[in-house]
C-alpha cells in the first residue's frame, strides 16, 4: 500500500472542511464565552457578599470585598502611597464600604490590612439614595429592644407600601392630571390661534380647569399626609467606628443581614434582585435599581422599526423584481441599495436628525401642533424618528432577502395563477409574496439584529440617559411616539462611561449588556420561529 | 419508488376504450371553437411560429404533435396570451375564440384566461390546501360564499375524478398528494372557473402509466363539455385521445385533420416518417 501524500492530501478537500469547522468552533467558542463573562460578571453583582469588618491601622470599616490582588510595594510608592518598609509585595482590597454620606466614597482600596472578620449581626441597609449603609442596629423609631431586627423588617415594609402608594399618586394619578392640564391649555392656545376663544368656551375651560385643580389639590394633600406619616421613621444605626447614624425609614429599600443568611435565603434573596433589575426603574444615575424603561424602549423601538421597514422593504423588492424594466437604472438602483447597507450607522443618524426630526417633525408641528409651538411636539427626537431612522438603517437587508425569495418562486406557480385568470397584483399577493413570506422573515431577522444592537444613531434621534416616562402610559393615546426613551444599548454607554460612580457601575454594565444579548436572541427566535412554521406552510416545490 | 417516464403504453390500453371515431361526425358540421388565421410569432428576429391557420373545432379533443422545438407548445400558449409573459415576442396575425379576438389590443387578458384554462407540464398546485387550491379561481373572482365554493370544489373534484381519493384531506396541504394527484388537482382548479377551452401542455409527460392512464381517462370524461386542446410528444397519447391531430414541424402547420385519417392515411410524406418514427 502506498504511503499517503500531501498532495493527495489537499486535493481530497480535507483541509477546507478542517478549517471551516475549525472557524465555526471559534466563532460559537467566542460567542459562549463572551455570555459566560457577561453572565458571570454581570449576574454575580446580585449575590449578598458577605460583610467583614477589616482593621488597617487603627480603622475599622465594614464592607464587602469585591477584588484582592497582589502588586508590588515599589509601584504603589512611586503612587505615592504609605507603606511600612520591607514588603516587597502587597496584597490590597478593593472594599465597598457604602455609607457615602461619611465617607464621600463607598469604594475603596485598603493595603495594609491587618484583620478580616465576618460580624454575624452587621447590616446591610439598601438605599433609595447614598448607597448601601453597612452597620449594626441599634434603635428602630428610638427606641432599642429586644426584636428590633423583626421590627425593623415590619417598618420597612409599612413604610415601603406607603412609598409604593406615594409613586403610585405621583406617577399615574397626578400624572393624567397635568396631562390633562396641558390639553386643556393647548386647547385654549388652539382657540385663540383660531380667534374662537369666546366668553363662553372660555368659561367652560376655565371649569375644566378648575376642577382638574380641585383633583390636584386633593391629591396633594393626600400625599403630604403620606409624606408625614413616612417621615417620621427613623432607624439608629452603628458604624464601625462606634457612630450613631439615624436613617430615615422612608428610604430604605430593605434591610438584611448577609452573614446570617443561608444558602436558600440566599438564593431568594438573589433572584428577587435579579426581578428587580429587570422589573424595576434605575435609581442613583442608573447605578442602582433596574432597567426596565431600557428593556421596554427597546423592544419597543424594535417592533415599531420592523412595523415600518418590512412593508416597505417588500414594496420595494416587489416593484424591483417584478415590475422594474431589469435596465441599467434598475441595476443602479440595485447597486445603490446594496451599498446603503455599508453607510456608517451614525450618517443615518444625522440624516434622521436633519431630515426627519427638524424638517418632517418640524413641519408636522407648524401643520397639526400650532398650539404647542414654539415647544416642540414632533420636531424634536422620539421614538417615532428613531424608529423610522433605525428602519432606514435596515431597508437594504429586508429589499436583499425579499428579491432573494421572490427569485426563488418557480415560474411555474406565477403560470399557474395568470392561467386562472388571475392579475399580475393578485398573483403576487395571493400566490407568490405568501411563498416568499419565509425569505422576508429572513430579512427581518437581520433588520431586528442590527437594529436592536445600534446605539450611535440612536443617541441623536430620541434615546436620553433616563426617560420621565415611558412611551406607553394609560393616557389618550396611550402610544406616545413623540415622547423620549430609553435603550439598552445606551444604557451601557452611559452607566459604563458616564457614569460619576464607576466602581458601582461596572457588574451593571456587564448585566445589561447580557439582558441586550439575550433580548436580542429573544427577538430573533420568536422571528425564526415564525419563519419556520411559513417555511413548513410552504414546503418546497422544488422537487 | 422511480417513476417511470415516458413508458409506451401499448400495451397496458386497450385503445379501443378510448376510440371515439366511431362517434364522431364529419368535420364540417363541427363549430369552431377557435379559429387560427396567419399566425405569426417571432422570439425577437427568430419565427417561431410560421403562418399557422387552422380551425379547432368545438368540445372535441384536439391534439398538437410534433418533434420538440416545433412550436406545438409555443402554438397553445398563444391561446391564453401565455407567451406575453415572455420578453420579446412579437406576434401577427389573429385567433378567434368565438366572436373574440383575442390579440385585440383592449382585450382584458384575465378575462380571456378564465375562458380558456391551462394544465401545464409539471404539476403545479400552489402550497395551500386541496380545497383552496380549486377555489383559488373563484376567490381571484371575488366570491365568498362558502355553499358556492363548497359546492364548486366537490363538482370540480368530482369531473376531474379526484373527489374520492381527497374527499377526506380537502383541508390537507395539497403538495402532500401524488403526482398523478396533483395533476389532476390542477385540472380540476381549471374547470372550476368553467372555461370554454381547456389547454393541456403535455399534461402526462411527467406521470407514471397509472397517472398517465386515469388522466386520459379523464381527457375523454370532460370533451362532452369542453373543447381540448392537448399538446403531447407521446403519438399513441395523440392517437388514443383525440379526435383531431395537427402535425407542426420547424414552426410550420404540416398537416391537420381526423386522428384516424391523419394516423392511417397521412396526406404529406412529412407526417408519414414522423408517425412511422423515421424522425422526430
Amino acid at each position: 500500500m502506498q504511503s499517503p501524500r500531501a498532495s493527495d492530501w489537499f486535493q481530497s478537500g480535507a483541509p477546507w472542511i478542517w478549517l471551516s469547522a475549525a472557524a465555526v468552533s471559534i466563532s460559537l467558542f467566542a460567542v459562549l464565552s463572551l455570555i459566560l463573562l457577561l453572565a458571570v460578571r454581570g449576574f454575580g453583582h446580585f449575590w449578598p457578599d458577605t460583610v467583614v469588618q477589616i482593621r488597617q491601622d487603627n480603622q475599622t470599616v465594614l464592607g464587602e470585598i469585591k477584588q484582592t490582588e497582589a502588586i508590588a510595594a515599589s509601584r504603589l510608592k512611586g503612587l505615592g502611597v504609605a507603606l511600612p518598609d520591607g514588603e516587597k509585595i502587597i496584597h490590597r482590597h478593593l472594599i465597598k464600604t457604602g455609607n457615602r454620606e461619611l465617607t464621600g466614597l463607598d469604594f475603596r482600596w485598603f493595603y495594609h490590612v491587618t484583620e478580616i472578620r465576618p460580624p454575624e449581626d452587621v447590616y446591610v441597609l439598601e438605599r433609595r439614595e447614598w448607597g448601601n449603609f453597612y452597620g449594626y442596629l441599634k434603635a428602630v423609631n428610638g427606641r432599642p429592644g429586644p426584636d428590633l431586627g423583626a421590627t425593623l423588617q415590619q417598618q420597612i415594609e409599612a413604610a415601603r407600601a406607603i412609598q409604593h402608594e406615594i409613586t403610585q399618586i405621583e406617577k399615574i394619578e397626578i400624572g393624567a392630571v397635568n396631562f390633562q392640564l396641558d390639553k386643556l391649555r393647548l386647547k385654549a392656545r388652539r382657540l385663540e390661534l383660531n380667534n374662537a376663544l369666546n366668553a363662553a368656551n372660555r368659561a367652560s375651560l376655565q371649569a375644566e380647569r378648575n376642577g382638574l385643580d380641585r383633583r390636584y389639590q386633593s391629591l396633594r394633600e393626600r400625599l403630604t399626609q403620606l409624606h408625614d406619616k413616612i417621615a417620621a421613621g427613623t432607624v439608629s444605626m452603628q458604624t464601625s467606628d462606634n457612630r450613631v447614624v439615624d436613617i430615615p425609614l422612608s428610604k430604605i429599600v430593605r434591610a438584611y443581614q448577609p452573614n446570617k443568611l443561608t444558602v436558600f435565603e440566599k438564593l431568594s434573596f438573589y433572584f428577587e434582585k435579579l426581578w428587580e433589575f429587570v422589573s424595576d426603574e434605575p435609581r442613583e444615575a442608573n447605578t442602582e435599581g433596574g432597567i426596565f424603561p431600557a428593556i421596554f424602549g427597546t423592544v419597543l423601538l424594535v417592533l415599531i422599526m420592523s412595523m415600518l421597514v418590512t412593508p416597505m422593504g417588500v414594496i420595494a423588492a416587489v416593484y424591483l423584481r417584478e415590475y422594474a424594466n431589469q435596465g441599467f437604472l434598475t441595476r443602479l438602483i440595485r447597486i445603490a441599495v446594496n451599498n446603503l447597507a455599508g453607510v456608517p450607522a451614525i450618517v443615518y443618524g444625522i440624516f434622521g436628525l436633519g431630515f426627519f426630526v427638524y424638517f418632517l417633525g418640524g413641519a408636522v408641528d407648524q401643520v397639526f401642533y400650532p398650539e404647542s409651538l414654539p415647544a416642540p411636539v414632533f420636531g424634536t427626537p422620539g421614538l417615532l424618528w428613531a424608529s423610522i431612522t433605525l428602519a432606514v438603517l435596515t431597508l437594504p437587508v429586508v429589499i436583499v432577502a425579499t428579491e432573494e425569495g421572490l427569485a426563488r418562486i418557480p415560474r411555474s406557480i406565477r403560470e399557474g395563477s395568470l392561467a386562472l385568470g388571475a392579475t399580475k397584483a393578485e398573483t403576487l399577493w395571493r400566490t407568490v409574496i405568501p411563498m416568499a413570506s419565509p425569505a422576508i422573515m429572513t430579512g427581518m431577522i437581520l433588520a431586528i439584529s442590527r437594529a436592536a444592537g445600534e446605539v450611535a444613531p440612536l443617541m441623536l434621534v430620541g434615546v436620553v440617559k433616563l426617560a420621565p416616562s415611558l412611551p406607553l402610559d394609560g393616557n389618550f393615546p396611550f402610544l406616545h411616539l413623540e415622547r423620549k426613551f430609553m435603550h439598552l444599548g445606551f444604557h451601557i454607554f452611559d452607566v459604563g462611561f458616564q457614569s460619576p460612580n464607576v466602581e458601582a457601575a461596572r457588574p451593571l454594565v456587564y448585566a445589561t449588556a447580557l439582558l441586550l444579548v439575550v433580548v436580542i436572541i429573544v427577538l430573533n427566535l420568536s422571528a425564526i420561529a415564525i419563519r419556520n412554521h411559513l417555511r413548513e406552510k410552504y414546503r418546497a416545490l422544488e422537487n | 419508488m422511480a417513476k417511470p417516464m415516458e413508458t409506451p403504453m401499448t400495451h397496458a390500453i386497450d385503445v379501443s376504450l378510448f376510440d371515439s371515431r366511431g362517434e364522431s361526425e364529419p368535420p364540417e358540421t363541427l363549430k369552431t371553437c377557435l379559429e387560427v388565421r396567419d399566425l405569426n410569432l417571432y422570439y425577437g428576429d427568430k419565427k417561431a411560429l410560421a403562418s399557422i391557420s387552422l380551425d379547432i373545432p368545438q368540445k372535441k379533443v384536439t391534439a398538437f404533435i410534433g418533434p420538440s422545438g416545433c412550436g406545438k407548445s409555443t402554438l397553445l400558449r398563444c391561446f391564453n396570451r401565455m407567451n406575453d409573459l415572455i420578453d420579446n415576442v412579437s406576434i401577427e396575425g389573429s385567433i378567434l375564440l368565438g366572436e373574440t379576438d383575442i390579440y385585440e389590443g383592449r382585450l382584458n387578458v384575465a378575462d380571456l384566461r378564465r375562458r380558456v384554462g391551462m394544465v401545464f407540464q409539471k404539476p403545479n398546485p400552489f402550497p395551500k390546501t386541496v380545497y383552496e387550491n380549486v377555489a383559488y379561481g373563484l376567490r381571484i373572482q371575488g366570491i365568498k360564499n362558502r355553499e358556492i365554493l363548497d359546492e364548486v370544489v366537490e363538482r370540480s373534484l368530482k369531473s376531474a375524478a379526484l373527489w374520492d381519493e381527497v374527499k377526506d384531506r380537502l383541508h390537507d396541504n395539497a403538495l402532500g398528494l401524488s403526482g398523478g394527484q396533483q395533476q389532476r388537482l390542477v385540472i380540476a382548479r381549471a374547470i372550476a372557473i368553467e372555461p370554454e377551452v381547456i389547454l393541456l401542455d403535455e399534461p402526462a409527460s411527467a406521470l407514471d402509466p397509472i397517472s398517465t392512464l386515469k388522466i386520459e381517462e379523464l381527457i375523454y370524461e370532460l370533451k362532452s363539455d369542453y373543447t381540448i386542446v392537448i399538446v403531447t410528444h407521446n403519438m399513441q397519447q395523440a392517437a388514443r385521445v383525440s379526435d383531431f391531430t395537427a402535425f407542426l414541424y420547424m414552426g410550420e402547420l404540416i398537416e391537420f385533420g381526423p386522428t384516424e385519417r391523419l394516423f392511417t392515411n397521412p396526406g404529406k410524406k412529412q407526417t408519414e416518417d414522423y408517425i412511422t418514427g423515421r424522425y422526430g
